[in-house]
């Protein structure tokens, strides 16, 4: 039995399970200055070698963002491993729900973190950390002239959105419910990058995403939608526990090296 | 000084103890229990969590039927293919010897292992208004083929027919070929060899990679959503709709979950004289 | 309709290299040991194997050579192999209607056709049965009955009855024999049996390494062998030689007295073994071959035992006597005596 307990902890190393995760159990010792409020300081080495994995669910449009700070705060502190699980904030958030271990859960829109169970705020915080919006993704160069909300409804054009279950789908919904639009997409994609990419690789002539994809995309060009029939989207930043590590990167993402890699991203400030 | 008794006893005591350790089945038996639970878990948890009463109801969400109903449709033409096209390819390669057929072999493995959504991006490439082939046909025809239900046939297709090509394969090379040469002399030309000898002589496991093929298509996702899209009606599967509906109506998700696990065990039981019986 | 064939192709490790003529009506016999090629002949002649070259030609059309290869289904033959190989979905009436479906003959001529091919080898009243509701016997019979059905130019038997039980064996071939006498297409049948190839065959063909080794009429092939498989095939002792004299042979086993050369030079010598008689010492003042050897193997046979023996050269030598002999000369393996032959009983001919 105990050659078969070791197999399953060698299968959960091996496959980065994040409900083998094991994260925020002990408070490293001697890491006081982790432990304030205000979290490390730049620079400061972390001498303690206590590994720890922090396991950070994150809606697709911040993999760029959150990949750059996690690689920083990962050479800030060698012994931290920082596990980022990319996908649809609603089902990140239904997984959380049901029982997959996290520290950070960072998401599109506040209509996800109604599914969080109450119990995983405890100890916890929140914050919002970016806003962003919709735009108008089409090929390099914009060949067939689209303009705006309205080339939507135009049968000759291959358009695509969000599903509606997904956030950037309840937002292009809004939108066009704003301008009395109804759109005739040839697909609801599953997520935000799928939907880009139908763009991307030329399959479709539009599709509407948030800005901050279409700024990080080389391969499509924006169009931008008057403010009026435009829909804004927060991104709260949600922490489960108090460890020093999960403030640590809270403080990152939330300070001026974050703030920089969300502007980079194509993300609004808050 | 040992009795003989006591000598003997120490003697046969030793392999004696060796065999009973040898021959226990208990560190078997863990292993296997283990196995067959991490396969059963899933579906009791499947079956736990389905709201039994309002099964009815959920079921007549609407994503379920449409979805249902494409899957139903696109499978059953996929399979329609499959057969068509993947019949005569599996009694070739049963009597093929050469390299190329070799060759032919490992390419039809190659879906097999392949990521769908790889899958996925390779028709994209190949069908796409870009592709290799959907960039002609769109521009002589002005056909699209990704986001329509030819698309969601093709991505099942590329997924199952290596699986019915292969399976018929094997059954067919268990076909002894020498009642191929039989019936030559007979007079019979290879399109009636295949007709009259290898199909009929292989219909058990013609009948068996069919229902493999068929079971791999209904359950196709991932070439579908990148190749094909997901549209109501139109190019959203089952699967499809199960992904989708666990974000918005778990519940419809869990019925249509559940319906396609009845489905999968009536293929199943078909199978049964096969593998279970 | 004669067959007319040079049969080279490969087979294996080696090249078959032969030349095969019949006449119409007549029964050619294939013999010869495992793996010498008797199979890739028959398939090549069927179209079955790839000729590398040569020829086959039947009734002065041309199956195959250098420029044609006219596919198996396009030529005219009935194969029949050791396993009868009827198609286990079909009755046995659609088994041997097959072919005359194949080549295009209604339903009802090619049912009557296939009947009256079944009560020929008489087994009509199974036409309805399913292959796996036949014996042995009269699968093997469904078979060549689905092989005749066409009329081919050319019926190919690979060790027809091979897989038979003896009692079976002998039922089936005296079957095919009658049906075979009334058959007037070239047969070509494969054995490894010297008792299909006597009752069966006009003409024996013995191959050794894809080459012919002998052929002839049976009566020839029996009475001189002039291969060492064809002598034991046929039961003969036989050494290659040169002449010394109008009646003494020089030999492996050493000067063999005969009953007199044809002529001079390289030859064969023959004698059957119950020429041979053993004696524990050298008899005296006698005018035989005597030859000293040890025993190899004694099997008796009722009546008779066939004592292997070898020479002191090495050579084998074959004796059959009496049982009665063998128990007083108390032949048992490894034991020394005398085996001497009368020059009488030794036939040489040419090489």
């Amino acid at each position: 039995m105990r050659a078969l307990a070791l197999g399953v902890i060698g299968l959960c190393s091996v496959l980065g399970l994040v409900g083998c995760s094991t994260s925020g159990t002990d408070a490293p010792e001697g890491s006081g200055a982790l432990a304030e409020p205000g979290g490390p300081a730049a620079g400061t080495r972390d001498t303690d070698s206590e590994p720890t994995t922090l396991t950070v669910l994150a809606p697709a449009s911040l993999t760029e963002a959150f990949t750059e700070l996690a690689t920083q705060y990962e050479s800030l502190y060698p012994q931290v491993r920082i596990d980022l699980s990319f996908g649809s904030s609603t089902t990140l958030a239904q997984q959380v729900a049901e029982g997959v271990q996290a520290d950070l859960f960072a998401s599109a829109g506040t209509d996800a973190l109604a599914l969080l169970p109450e119990r995983y705020a405890r100890g916890g915080g929140e914050t919002t950390i970016a806003s962003n919006e919709l735009e108008i993704a089409v090929e390099l160069g914009n060949p067939r002239g689209i303009t705006g909300l309205e080339d939507f409804t135009r049968t000759d054009l291959d358009t695509v959105l969000c599903v509606q279950t997904a956030p950037c789908g309840t937002a292009a919904d809004e939108a066009f419910r704003a301008a009395g639009l109804t759109p005739t997409p040839v697909s609801r994609e599953i997520d935000v990058k799928a939907t880009l990419a139908k763009v991307s690789l030329g399959e479709a002539d539009a599709a509407l995403v948030y800005r901050s994809d279409v700024v990080t995309s080389t391969a499509v060009d924006g169009v931008t939608i008057p403010t009026e029939h435009n829909v804004s989207l927060t991104y709260p930043l949600v922490w489960f526990n108090a460890e020093p590590h999960t403030i640590g990167f809270v403080d990152l993402i939330t300070g001026p090296d974050g703030r920089a890699a969300l502007e980079a991203a194509g993300f609004a400030a808050p | 000084m040992m009795t003989d008794a006591a000598q003997s006893r120490q003697r046969d005591g030793v392999p004696a103890f060796r065999r009973r350790l040898a021959g226990s089945r208990a560190p078997l038996l863990t292993l296997a229990t283990l196995g067959m639970a991490l396969v059963v878990l899933p579906l009791l948890g499947l079956i736990a969590r389905t709201d039994w009463p309002g099964l009815l109801t959920h079921l007549r969400a609407p994503v379920v039927w449409p979805a249902i109903r494409l899957s139903l449709i696109t499978t059953l033409i996929t399979l329609g293919l499959a057969m068509l096209l993947g019949t005569p390819l599996a009694w070739l390669l049963s009597r093929a010897t050469g390299r190329l057929a070799t060759w032919m072999r490992a390419l039809l493995t190659v879906p097999v292992v392949l990521p769908p959504v790889v899958g996925g991006v390779a028709l994209l490439l190949a069908y796409g208004r870009n592709g290799l082939v959907g960039a002609p046909v769109f521009d002589a025809l002005g056909l699209r083929i990704p986001f329509t239900p030819l698309a969601v046939v093709l991505a099942q297709l590329f997924v199952s027919l290596p699986f019915y090509v292969l399976a018929v394969e094997g059954a067919m090379r268990s076909v002894d070929p020498r009642f191929d040469h039989v019936a030559a002399t007979l007079g019979a030309s290879p399109t009636r060899v295949f007709l009259r000898v290898g199909l009929p002589l292989a219909a058990p496991g013609i009948a068996a990679g069919a229902a493999l093929a068929w079971a791999r298509a209904l359950g196709e996702f991932g070439a579908t959503i990148t190749f094909a899209g997901n549209l109501t009606g139109r190019t959203q599967t089952a699967p499809l709709a199960v992904y989708v509906a666990l974000q918005s109506d778990p519940q419809a998700a869990i019925a249509l979950s559940i319906a396609m696990l009845a489905v999968s065990i009536a293929v199943l039981g078909l199978l049964r004289g096969r593998w279970m019986g | 309709m004669t067959l007319e064939a040079h049969i080279r192709a490969r087979r294996g490790d080696f090249e078959v290299d032969l030349a095969v003529h019949a006449e119409a009506g007549s029964v050619v016999a294939l013999l010869g040991p495992n793996a010498s090629g008797k199979t890739t002949t028959i398939d090549a002649i069927a179209g079955l194997v790839p000729l590398t070259g040569g020829h086959v030609r039947v009734g002065g059309r041309t199956w195959a050579d250098a420029h044609t290869s006219v596919p198996p289904q396009e030529r005219s033959t009935g194969l029949v192999a050791a396993q009868h190989l009827l198609f286990p979905h079909l009755t046995t009436l659609d088994n041997v209607a097959f072919g005359p479906r194949s080549r295009g003959m209604r339903r009802a001529p090619a049912h009557a056709r296939a009947r009256s091919e079944l009560v020929a080898l008489g087994i009509g009243e199974l036409a309805a049965r399913r292959p796996r509701e036949l014996s042995q016997g009269q699968s093997q019979r469904a078979a060549l009955a689905r092989a005749l059905a066409t009329d081919p130019d050319v019926l190919l038997l690979d060790e027809p009855l091979s897989a038979l039980d003896p009692a079976t064996r002998a039922e089936v071939r005296a079957v095919l024999g009658r049906r075979l006498a009334a058959f007037p297409g070239v047969t070509l049948l494969v054995t490894h049996d010297p008792l299909d190839a006597l009752t069966l065959a006009d003409r024996l063909v013995f191959i050794d390494q894809g080459r012919i080794a002998q052929e002839g009429p049976p009566e020839e092939v029996i009475a001189r062998p002039r291969d060492p498989y064809v002598a034991h095939i046929v039961g003969l002792n036989l050494y290659q030689g040169q002449t010394v004299d109008d009646a003494t042979v020089s030999t492996v086993i050493g000067p063999v007295m005969t009953s007199g050369v044809e002529s001079r030079g390289s030859c064969w010598v023959a004698f059957a073994p119950a020429a041979v008689s053993l004696y524990p010492e050298l008899p005296v003042g006698s005018p035989r071959n005597a030859f000293r050897c040890t025993v190899a193997s004694v099997e008796v046979l009722g009546q008779l035992a066939r004592v292997r023996l070898t020479t002191s050269d090495g050579h084998p030598l074959v004796a059959e006597v009496t049982t009665t002999s063998v128990a007083e000369l108390r032949l048992h393996t490894g034991a020394a005596l005398w085996a001497t032959v009368k020059a009488t009983e030794v036939s040489a001919y040419p090489a």
